[in-house]
């Protein structure tokens, strides 16, 4: 797995609420057998005037000037600062991939939706939750900053557990200490679960005698 | 000490390991596979040189990218037009063959939508922890199962390991008491509840759905129910296990029999709720009050009943809100103050894992019986949940009764509810749909999404608008 630990980079705006998977990653894009390659997917139906079919070169697609990714000043972003219930919608762990294949790391929001949080720690991609009135207010700063030629930049610190603002504001967020441990450190985490082989083993020796009709049945 | 929910005791009843850190390890009985989020965890297997820890434990169907349209499908895996989901479904064969994981191919009868067959078979059964990566996984807590939706890298977690690092969630009851309207069904139910608690309202719980009306529904009408709970913000929906359920289960080919059967009924009874257990959260709805819905935005939240008017961004008072309105009025092309009823229709899609079951099929057939699709409504698609049903559908005659209504009869297969086979909304279509989502591009790129239950689909497609059902 891979790891996060520091992270500063230009952050831009998806100011949406609920944004969902299908619009991280429309459908088409999840025929592919690989992990690798969804980046230039990120966002399609939005980022792109025209349709995007699996495999199209994006080259010489014609963007959409007003989507934010597309505008000079976001080129490069790292961060994505993002509304409610980000990433609602499928299991798809196309959509961590996309993104961390685009380059972002680190997406802020007041919330996520359960499955594609979990999706991300296992991507090297820290989500990070913080009060609507703070990313409101992150919000107001990166659209005050557009003056400013070197972008809206944040400084993500996991194992301090702090994002730090242009302004030298250091904002602390929470993380469980589990996904804190294993995103710092790139565990693979399988490899930790295999640890408890043998407790496994006892509960499924256990587990077998009192619900048989569980085991041993399809095949 | 208070009682357990359901969901505590299935939570129990799984737990391998409990850690300092809050987590917790927990057993996985059965792990559903399918075309789409299996190969990239099959191929993180071979790469470590890992096997799975139970092939029994394991089942896979493909379904997402399958063709329904007959001429397509007669072909098997090779027929599939598509290069890119052939070799997606072929790679899911390979896999399964490589690995010994049971797999009903594309052309056994048995195939279709992982969350019909699962149940159908037997192969999901009360008291199990399923995953599956897919949300709507959900779907199984209608049999009293602790189920949820995971990613790909969990998926290979669970081959790997049999087991998931879970953190508990918290309890939410969701109670529909009463008695529903003739003509209102599951889906209007579970409509009302997300419009009622919105998409991010069970987020972190697990919702366990009672009351009067969720126990006087079928089997079938439960699993509409938990299907769409993780529109509702949760990855697990859950219902207890009464006689509706035993005797849904009783019989399926991979249930249990004999004196198994009889042990298993008895440690199934134990799978409800305690009369004195404690929910984080109680939401309460009347049966009487429900009314058919239908939804009008770009999420399944912005719903309405039937006879409701499009609302006006202009009246709310949460910019976020407003934003997200007009937004989503500009994609469907409609006008605040617009009346449900005028939305027409160009696409009528009945099928998906939320409704693609007998009861919904015979229940859209009542409603076309000896009358055609409007002249207005380019096409309906009725697309069973599975090879099964399809085979009982025809037994019925309900086939006939669509074909001869200008409905078209397809193979099993997720199909336009997510169309990643070529079943497509065209740019700006409106679709009145049965399935789950109504997210931009959902149904194909500028589709425009209405969710609406099986009977209020089929009388979309006769009226070419919609109609409400209690007076069809």
């Amino acid at each position: 797995m891979k790891s996060f630990t520091v992270l500063e980079g230009i952050t831009a705006p998806m100011d949406r609420a609920n944004v969902d998977t299908d619009l991280i990653i429309p459908k088409q894009f999840l025929k592919s057998i690989k992990r690798s390659g969804f980046g230039p997917y990120l966002f399609d139906e939005v980022r792109y005037l025209d349709r995007g079919e699996p495999g199209q070169d994006c080259t010489d697609r014609p963007l959409n000037p007003d989507f934010p990714l597309n505008q000079p000043r976001y080129q490069g972003a790292r961060v994505l600062l993002a509304r409610e219930n980000f990433g609602c919608g499928s299991s798809r762990e196309h959509a961590p991939w996309a993104l961390e294949d685009y380059g972002i790391h680190c997406i802020i929001a007041p919330s996520f939706a359960e499955i594609f949080y979990n999706n991300c720690f296992k991507n090297g991609i820290l989500p990070i939750e913080l009060d609507a009135a703070v990313v409101s207010r992150l919000f107001s700063e990166l659209y005050a900053s557009e003056g400013n030629s070197e972008g809206f930049i944040l400084k993500v610190d996991l194992d301090k557990q702090t994002v730090i603002t242009p302004a030298g504001e250091e904002i602390h967020f929470e993380v469980e200490e589990f996904r804190k441990h294993c995103l710092l450190n790139g565990l693979d985490d399988i490899a930790l679960t295999l640890k408890s082989a043998d407790a496994i083993h006892t509960f499924e020796k256990s587990w077998r005698q009192k619900s048989p009709w569980l085991f041993d049945v399809i095949s | 000490m208070s009682g357990q929910t359901l969901y505590d005791k299935l939570w129990h009843n799984h737990l391998v390991e409990e850690r300092d850190d809050g987590t917790a390890l927990l057993y996985i009985d059965r792990q559903l596979i399918h075309e789409v989020t299996s190969p990239q965890a099959f191929e993180g297997l071979r790469l470590h040189n890992r096997k799975p820890w139970r092939v029994d434990a394991n089942f896979a169907v493909p379904d997402h990218n399958v063709p329904t349209e007959t001429h397509e499908r007669s072909g098997g895996v090779a027929g599939i037009a598509d290069p890119i989901s052939r070799l997606q479904v072929q790679t899911l064969d390979d896999n399964c063959r490589d690995f010994e994981i049971l797999e009903f191919q594309v052309n056994d009868v048995r195939q279709g939508i992982v969350h019909v067959v699962g149940p159908e078979q037997g192969v999901t059964l009360p008291g199990m922890t399923i995953v599956c990566g897919d949300s709507h996984t959900s779907t199984h807590g209608a049999l009293g199962a602790l189920a949820h939706g995971i990613g790909t890298s969990e998926v290979e977690h669970v081959m790997a390991t049999q087991c998931l690092v879970q953190q508990k969630m918290k309890n939410m009851l969701v109670r529909v008491d009463g008695q529903l309207q003739t003509g209102v069904t599951a889906k209007d139910v579970v409509l009302a509840i997300i419009g009622e608690i919105g998409t991010a309202g069970g987020t972190h719980h697990a919702i366990e759905f009672g009351g009067e009306v969720v126990r006087a529904l079928s089997m079938e009408g439960r699993m509409t129910i938990c299907n769409m709970a993780i529109e509702a913000g949760a990855r697990v929906g859950l219902i207890g296990v009464d006689d509706t359920t035993l005797e849904y289960v009783k019989g399926r080919p991979y249930a249990p029999t004999g004196q198994i059967w009889e042990q298993a009924v008895a440690a199934w009874k134990e799978l409800h709720t305690d009369a004195d257990a404690h929910f984080d959260r109680v939401v309460e709805l009347r049966g009487e009050d429900i009314e058919p819905q239908v939804t009008w935005g770009t999420s399944p939240e912005m719903v309405l009943p039937v006879n409701g008017i499009i609302p006006d961004p202009a009246s709310m008072d949460n910019v976020g809100k407003q934003a997200a309105t007009e937004r989503a009025l500009h994609y469907m092309g409609l006008k605040a103050g617009m009346k449900i009823t005028d939305i027409k229709l160009d696409t009528v899609f009945i099928g998906s894992c939320t409704n693609s079951r007998i009861e919904d099929l015979r229940a859209a057939a009542t409603v076309v019986k000896g009358k055609k699709v409007s002249a207005t409504v380019k096409r309906a698609l009725v697309v069973p949940g599975s090879g099964k049903i399809k085979q009982q559908a025809e037994e019925e005659g309900l086939d006939k009764i669509f074909t001869e209504a200008g409905m078209e009869w397809r193979e099993p297969g997720c199909s336009m509810c997510l169309a990643m086979n070529s079943d497509k909304l065209g740019e700006g279509e409106h679709c009145a749909s049965t399935s789950n989502r109504n997210f931009e591009g959902r149904q194909g790129f500028g589709g425009r999404t209405h969710l609406v239950s099986p009977a209020m689909a089929a009388a979309a497609a006769v009226a070419g608008h919609f109609v409400d059902i209690r007076n069809w």
